[in-house]
């Protein structure tokens, strides 16, 4: 019984990583398409314009919503991020699907030296309804 | 073994005295270059007076709480070892002639007095001559320089890459005509000693330039040059007409020589290098090919793409070899939107001059800011060149605004 809960663990963790990794891949195609040009390969952004999303702790935090929203919506004001400012206006992306944003926040939460959770198709949707 | 840690010792030892050759640039033969001053804050354009005093002004004000930022040599080793500053405002524009120093914000332009050895008398109760100018976020920061008549060119850039109805946008087309140009997106002329002038007090001198940080009055063609950058993301708006490789190499980063009422065409032409022509805007229906833009100017220069040129100096000393005389120094900031291509600029480029007109190529005079050739990312740069000054020695003065270094070029013969 016990060997049994065992793999029965081993195989669900497998998957798990599994998933997460395909949706790391996924996301990181959105980012190269989407986001890679302002916020460049290393995440570091340009400084004064480009908000940078690795370290940052708007990125890494724990306001889901307001990450789905500025994917969505784009960002058109001056945005003040640890210490900096930075001033360029973001294009919206209102074509994505949820999963795709899921996916997305997954990757850049998890590249470069950002280390956080990932983020689920559940958390885009209850994000959407919160507005 | 001994013998041999000895050797690595020696190795290390030597690696770590060249890395610090010539503050870590590349130069061309016969010159050299000090490491000024570092860690001042983001140093952007900076002034010199006639005894070798150096001004920055900083995008932010720094740990010590100042925004302008002076500079000493006292003891003429190529390091200043006098450093103060003061001021609070962020900002771009410096500018020194003779006993004044004029300062820029986002908005307006400050007139300080100094003394006769180069000391601030008002640090905080500077003339405002300029005011009230648009400061809206994107190419904010205001550039001045002043004409031999005490005219004082300041630039205002356009608040928007290319007059999109919804700016940076899919989709969005270019507004007919664009609204922004008739208070910003082009160089404005104000009274040098004038207290609290605006938009009706000034004049707009030059149209039709998305964003000039770099410019300069030439005294032998009696006229101002500029550096424009040029628009960004063809490829991120229009991906069925630009390739991520295009959008590299388009559009040119220009120069001009603008006369007054002259006109560089944006946001309805950009300037394609290879084609050698203006190309209409795609947002004003343009498809990569069309022309457009009949009634504006070409450029003097055209430069590689969005490696943004930042300060432009016309060369007037006799350290430097006779070719430099009268020439060109242009900085490039560096660029972001070459991406996923490998970034570009990082250095200081040479364009010669002969009787007020390019004559020859534009070369790269002082490279290796960024650090390591792969560390070219506006992060990972090193430094990334932004202000120029000449000194009355002739050397010349490069600043850094990422980490706050200035460099100190001058030809040893």
């Amino acid at each position: 019984m016990q060997f049994k809960i065992v793999s029965l663990i081993v195989v669900a963790l497998f998957y798990c990583v599994q998933a997460n990794a395909q949706n790391m891949q996924k996301g990181k195609k959105i980012y190269e398409a989407k986001c890679l040009a302002c916020h460049q390969a290393d995440g570091g952004g340009v400084p004064n314009m480009n908000a940078p999303l690795d370290a940052a702790s708007n990125v890494v935090g724990k306001d889901i919503a307001r990450l789905v929203r500025i994917i969505r919506y784009g960002y058109n004001e001056r945005i003040a991020l640890d210490g900096f400012y930075y001033s360029n206006a973001m294009t919206a992306s209102p074509d994505l699907k949820d999963n795709e944003i899921a996916d997305l926040l997954t990757y850049i939460r998890n590249s470069w030296s950002n280390k956080a959770s990932a983020v689920t198709i559940a958390q885009v949707q209850a994000a959407k309804k919160k507005k | 073994m001994y013998k041999l840690s000895n050797l690595l010792l020696a190795c290390v030892f030597a690696f770590s005295v060249n890395a610090q050759e010539n503050a870590g640039l590349r130069l061309p033969a016969g010159f050299s270059a000090t490491l000024f001053a570092d860690q001042i804050g983001t140093a952007r354009h900076i002034a010199i007076n006639d005894k070798g005093v150096l001004f920055a002004k900083l995008n932010n004000a720094n740990k010590a709480g100042q925004s302008i930022v002076r500079m000493e040599d006292a003891n003429g080793d190529g390091i200043a070892e006098k450093i103060s500053g003061w001021g609070k405002y962020g900002g771009t524009g410096i500018y020194v002639k003779g006993n004044q120093l004029y300062a820029s914000s986002d908005d307006a332009v400050y007139l300080y007095q100094l003394d006769a050895n180069g000391e601030v008398t008002n640090p905080t109760a500077p003339k405002t001559i300029i005011q009230n100018l648009h400061s809206r976020r994107q190419h904010a920061s205001k550039s001045i320089t002043l004409d031999p008549q005490g005219n004082i060119y300041v630039n205002i850039g356009a608040y928007s890459n290319a007059c999109q109805e919804k700016d940076r946008s899919v989709g969005s087309k270019g507004m007919m005509p664009c609204p922004i140009l008739d208070s910003a997106g082009g160089v404005w002329k104000f009274d040098g000693k004038k207290e609290n002038q605006s938009y009706a007090e000034g004049k707009r001198y030059a149209t039709g330039l998305r964003n000039v940080i770099g410019l300069d009055w030439n005294n032998q063609t009696n006229s101002l040059f500029v550096t424009q950058h040029g628009r960004d993301q063809l490829n991120t708006f229009y991906p069925t007409m630009y390739t991520d490789a295009q959008n590299a190499d388009l559009p040119a980063e220009t120069m001009y020589e603008m006369k007054e009422g002259d006109d560089a065409g944006w946001p309805y032409v950009y300037y394609d290098p290879f084609q050698k022509k203006k190309i209409l805007s795609p947002e004003y229906g343009g498809d990569g090919k069309l022309e457009g833009g009949k009634n504006a100017l070409d450029p003097l220069v055209a430069f590689p793409a969005h490696m943004a040129p930042m300060a432009l100096l016309f060369y007037k000393g006799n350290q430097f070899p006779a070719k430099y005389k009268e020439g060109a120094f242009i900085t490039f900031h560096g660029s972001w939107n070459r991406a996923p291509l490998p970034q570009e600029g990082y250095f200081v480029a040479f364009v010669p001059f002969k009787n007020g007109k390019p004559a020859g190529e534009w070369e790269i005079f002082a490279n290796g800011f960024a650090g390591a050739d792969n560390n070219k990312t506006p992060r990972g740069a090193k430094a990334r060149p932004c202000g120029l000054a000449e000194g009355p020695d002739g050397s010349l003065y490069v600043s850094d605004d990422s980490k706050g270094a200035i460099f100190k070029i001058s030809f040893n013969k």
